[in-house]
């Protein structure tokens, strides 16, 4: 083995012997370290396998949906609408959605009702999400009971159950015929929730979007882009829940380093004393200092890192399920199609492992560049 | 010497005599290759996931769906698409935001915005 490179093994080995011998302490501080890096790693991937999963799915979205507004909330958008804007040089078609919600007094559980506007199912029969299957304990030729908006009872038979693999997207859907959605909530028949509008050329969209709100002023066009942002600044870092937790992060991150920057213990001190004294360079002082720093951290970093994805991906992300449910009955049950985005990683790896590493050197490097023997007697 | 040879008997002595150095590298390769294993099981994971990443785009167009389905607790974190910046403040006046949900869902982002 080259001389060097077996000069840095001794030290090494001695940095690993010295961290040893103060086992308790770096290994709680080892354990902590690894917990802070685990919560962080696991939040970068749950946020990137969702956002991915967001990005690839929803780009089917309506390209422009039309709402509109009264009194700063969501209302019924008359047909009239849909026939003037399909008029609009562009404009491909425009499709009358029908979807609202329902809140089921018996299970506390809130559904989205939705009308398809191709292949509805049979007027009395829905198609329900593998969501309010589980949560309603039917199966397919089962019958359902809704209440009306008129507190009479709709019964439905259960034409089909969508797979567990789109409860992403459907674990909480109830999809229905027209007649029946109308009957549903007494609808206004010259009425839809909002309009799917298909435009041409693509980069008319925006244009298009601005001539509707120029021509119906109580109408809120959104783009297709715009539902794609709003995934891509989910779980956005100035969240009120996530803030908390980078904060605690963070803030339990500035307490390790504080603690390594603000000074060795006498021991150590003593340590580095002797060590120059039997003839170890200041060089050799900060490398035995660089590898401590480094183990701990590389170590903790490493085994954060991986154990993040074994419970983001593995175990889908059981310790976040909490939150994630809130106060909601029904919480849909999905496995995230694992991503891994090296870019953030490395930024998590420069945010942590460096610094603490620089904190552990700088503290050691003040005590080897004073003389031996007044380190031995501090 | 002494005391790191003692110190590796009594922490490691159902192994054979290895220096520390050796143990702590080959862990640490050890990680990196699992490290490097778990990118290859995600792209590997993205890979097969296709076909059905497919057929939840064909849902999202057959239905015209707006978003996924992550939280039911609030029409706004059900929709965060399609809803207001302020729908979680819109109950009554001074109205505080209260399903946890809420504290994960930021307000939808316009580009182009008539109203709020």
């Amino acid at each position: 083995m080259p001389q060097n490179l077996n000069r840095y093994r001794h030290i090494l080995d001695f940095a690993l012997a010295s961290l040893l011998r103060r086992r308790a302490r770096n290994f709680s501080l080892f354990a902590l370290y690894t917990l802070i890096l685990f919560l962080l790693a696991s939040l970068i991937f749950f946020v990137q396998a969702i956002k991915r999963e967001a990005s690839l799915t929803l780009v089917n979205a309506p390209e422009l949906v039309v709402q509109r507004m009264i009194a700063g909330r969501h209302d019924l958008i008359p047909l009239e609408y849909a026939k003037k804007i399909s008029e609009i040089r562009g404009v491909t078609s425009v499709v009358p959605r029908l979807w609202g919600y329902y809140y089921d007094p018996v299970f506390g559980a809130n559904y989205t009702l939705l009308v398809p506007d191709s292949d509805q199912p049979q007027p009395g029969s829905i198609i329900i999400g593998a969501g309010v299957a589980r949560n309603q304990r039917i199966k397919q030729g089962d019958l359902l009971t809704l209440q009306t908006a008129s507190k009479t009872a709709l019964l439905l038979t259960v034409q089909g159950i969508y797979p567990t693999d789109s409860e992403i997207l459907s674990s909480d859907l109830m999809v229905m015929a027209t007649d029946d959605f109308r009957t549903m909530f007494n609808f206004p028949l010259d009425k839809a929730t909002d309009l799917a509008v298909t435009v041409a050329n693509q980069r008319e969209q925006a244009t298009v979007a601005a001539k509707i709100a120029e021509t119906f002023p109580d109408t809120r066009p959104i783009l297709r882009g715009e539902m794609l942002r709003t995934y891509q600044n989910l779980f956005d870092w100035r969240g009120g829940m996530l803030v908390v937790m980078f904060g605690v992060a963070l803030l339990a991150f500035v307490i390790f380093a504080w603690d390594k920057a603000s000074g060795l213990s006498a021991d150590e001190r003593q340590e580095i004393g002797i060590l120059k004294s039997i003839g170890w360079e200041t060089s050799d002082v900060l490398l035995l200092k660089f590898w401590e720093g480094m183990v701990i951290s590389l170590t903790a970093f490493l085994c954060g890192v991986l154990l993040a994805y074994c419970h983001v991906f593995f175990f889908s992300a059981l310790l976040f399920q909490q939150a994630l449910k809130g106060w909601s009955v029904l919480y849909p049950s999905f496995t995230l199609v694992p991503t891994v985005d090296l870019y953030q990683l490395t930024i998590l790896f420069f945010l942590t492992v460096l610094p603490y590493t620089a904190a552990t050197i700088i503290p050691s490097w003040l005590a080897a560049t004073v003389p031996p023997d007044t380190a031995m007697r501090s | 010497m002494r005391e790191f040879n003692s110190m590796t008997k009594s922490y490691f002595k159902h192994l054979p005599a290895m220096r520390l150095s050796t143990l702590y590298i080959s862990f640490t390769i050890a990680a990196v290759v699992l490290s490097l294993l778990m990118v290859i099981h995600a792209s590997y994971r993205q890979t097969a996931a296709q076909r059905k990443i497919q057929e939840r785009a064909d849902l999202v167009a057959n239905l015209k769906l707006t978003d996924l389905c992550l939280f039911t607790e609030a029409r706004y974190t059900r929709h965060p698409a399609m809803s207001d910046s302020f729908a979680p403040f819109q109950d009554y006046p001074g109205a505080l935001e209260h399903f946890p949900s809420g504290s994960l869902v930021s307000p939808p982002m316009r580009n182009y915005a008539t109203k709020p």
